[in-house]
Formats: structure tokens, C-alpha cells, sequence
């Protein structure tokens, strides 16, 4: 049963340690993960970053170190900042549209309110025409129903 | 331009800044943390490498993004840029569900004006026989009813409510 050397160790030509720091997040079965970082960060930059980690963590810093370098390749110019300054842009569109919706709300709150405001006023006409025994069944309806156009 | 004193790259490597050294127009003898930061996540000739196969014209927002990249590696040696992401995008699906929220609440309202609209538009149709009938309490759901199916202009109520919230 031989353990072959990680992809780190390959890629730099050199004997794969039992205490090798990059095996456990640079596998020998995705040479490419450790080819990006290595382009971007170098290995030995990669290994004193990690060495100054808690082992608990170093998983995660391997994760998002190899996150950046394929933001790095991908967008040469901007790396991931590229794609945070995207979802900056996102979130003022969703503020905004937010604001919006939030005023549309008010605004046909505040008509309803109008709208109810409106139809209070013709059940007060209709008593006044009931006590003063007119013509009040016909005034009624046309109230309501100027008060719905 | 880097004339005479060394550029702070060549400055910390310590050697001879050239008239043609890469580094001189981005990183001024007078900003040394900026080169410091860089060098320390991604390397000197790493960066020299990025630099190098970019047009002249990109190099500068490269270096911007490198340094605000190194900033935050340095400040969050675990994560770096990505918890900043995972930030915003914890931020962008907050913001999403509020406005869904909202949204959902304008619909509510549209149907109910529309619900309150609805005995009124009836009466403008066809109903003044029956309101002289029955004058009082308009806003009667069984007034409404009763005038459904004793009229063959609306077969049933909840067609009607459902053209008017679909429309």
C-alpha cells in the first residue's frame, strides 16, 4: 500500500513527507487545484499561510485560497474583487427596487384610506335625506357609486 | 517617475530600481505598506508575472485589486475575499426576501381595493331594481349572493372575484 505523493509534491518535483502541510487539501487525484493556487500565491507562500492556521482551519483557508486564484485566472485584472464589486452593484439594485415597493405601498395604503374616507360620507347624506323623508332611495345609489369611479 | 530614488518594491527587495522596472509606476517609494502587503500573500515575482501579461493600461486597477485582495487575506487569513462574498450574498437574499415581502403586500392591497370595488361595479350593471328594493347595508355579502343568482349577468361570485384579480 503506497501513498503517492500529493499534488503539491508532484507538481514541485520533491518527496511527499508523512508531514507534508499541502497533502490533505491538495490531493494527488486534482493536480489543477494546486497548479492555480501555486500560479497565483506560490507554494511557499501557500505553506506559511497555512502553518500559521489552526489545523481545524486550514481546510477552509485551502478552499478559499483556491477560490481566488480561479477568480485571479479567470479575471486577470480584477480577481474576485471583480465579483465583489458585482454583488455591491446587486445589492444597491434590490435597495432600490425595495424603496420603491415600500412607497407603492404607502402611497395605495394612504388612497384606500381616502377610499374608505369617501365612502363614509354618503351613508352620513343618506340619514340626513332619510330624517328630511325626500327623494333618498335615488340620491343614495348615485353616491356610491360616483364614490367606487 | 521613479527617477532617482527606488520604487518601494525595489526599495524592500533591496535592489536597483530600473528605469524600466515594473513595479515603479504602482508602487510609489512613498506608499511601502502597499508593496509590503502584496509581497507578503502573493510574492514579488508572482505579481511581476500578472503584471506582465497584462496591457500597460491594466496594470494599474490590477495592483488596485491585488492590494484590496491582500488587505483582506491579511485581515482574514482564513477566508480573505471570500467572507466578504459570502457577505454579500448573505445580503443580497436578505434584501430579495424583503422584497417579496413587499411585493406580496401589494398584491393583498390591489385585491382587496378590488374586493371593496366589486359591489359597486355590480350596482353600475344591473342591480338598481334590487337596490331600491334593499337600500341599506351594501357591503352585505349575502345581498351580493342573493343578486348572483337570481341574475344571469354574473353566474358566480367567485368568477367574478377572479377576472378582477387577474386582470
Amino acid at each position: 500500500m503506497s501513498s503517492g505523493r500529493c499534488a503539491a509534491c508532484r507538481y514541485l518535483r520533491r518527496k511527499c513527507t508523512q508531514g507534508c502541510i499541502l497533502s490533505p487539501y491538495f490531493p494527488s487525484n486534482n493536480p489543477q487545484r494546486f497548479v492555480s493556487v501555486h500560479r497565483i500565491y506560490g507554494a511557499s507562500n501557500v505553506t506559511k499561510l497555512l502553518q500559521l492556521l489552526p489545523t481545524h482551519l486550514r481546510a477552509e483557508a485551502a478552499d478559499s485560497l483556491y477560490f481566488e486564484a480561479q477568480c485571479r485566472l479567470e479575471d486577470p485584472v480584477y480577481g474576485c474583487v471583480g465579483l465583489i464589486f458585482m454583488l455591491q452593484q446587486h445589492i444597491n439594485a434590490v435597495e432600490s427596487q425595495l424603496v420603491k415597493t415600500q412607497a407603492e405601498i404607502a402611497v395605495m395604503k394612504s388612497q384606500g384610506q381616502n377610499r374608505e374616507t369617501q365612502q363614509a360620507e354618503p351613508d352620513f347624506n343618506n340619514l340626513l335625506l332619510r330624517q328630511s323623508d325626500n327623494e333618498a332611495p335615488l340620491s343614495f345609489p348615485n353616491q356610491v357609486s360616483s364614490g367606487f369611479i | 517617475m521613479g527617477g532617482s530614488s527606488p520604487c518601494a518594491s525595489c526599495k524592500l527587495l533591496r535592489r536597483r530600481c530600473a528605469k524600466d522596472c515594473i513595479f515603479a509606476p504602482y508602487f510609489p517609494s512613498d506608499e511601502p505598506h502597499k508593496f509590503a502587503i502584496v509581497h507578503k500573500v502573493f510574492g514579488a515575482s508572482n505579481v511581476s508575472k500578472m503584471l506582465q501579461e497584462l496591457p500597460i493600461l491594466q496594470r494599474a486597477d490590477a495592483v488596485s485589486s491585488l492590494v484590496y485582495e491582500a488587505n483582506a487575506r491579511v485581515r482574514d487569513p482564513v477566508y480573505g475575499c471570500v467572507g466578504a462574498i459570502s457577505y454579500l450574498k448573505n445580503q443580497i437574499s436578505q434584501l430579495q426576501m424583503q422584497l417579496a415581502v413587499a411585493q406580496t403586500e401589494i398584491l393583498c392591497i390591489q385585491m382587496q381595493q378590488q374586493e371593496s370595488a366589486l359591489p359597486t361595479q355590480i350596482h353600475q350593471d344591473d342591480c338598481k331594481p334590487f337596490l331600491l328594493a334593499n337600500n341599506n347595508n351594501l357591503d352585505s355579502i349575502s345581498q351580493y349572493l342573493n343578486f348572483a343568482s337570481s341574475s344571469n349577468v354574473i353566474q358566480d361570485p367567485a368568477d367574478l372575484k377572479r377576472e378582477s384579480f387577474w386582470t
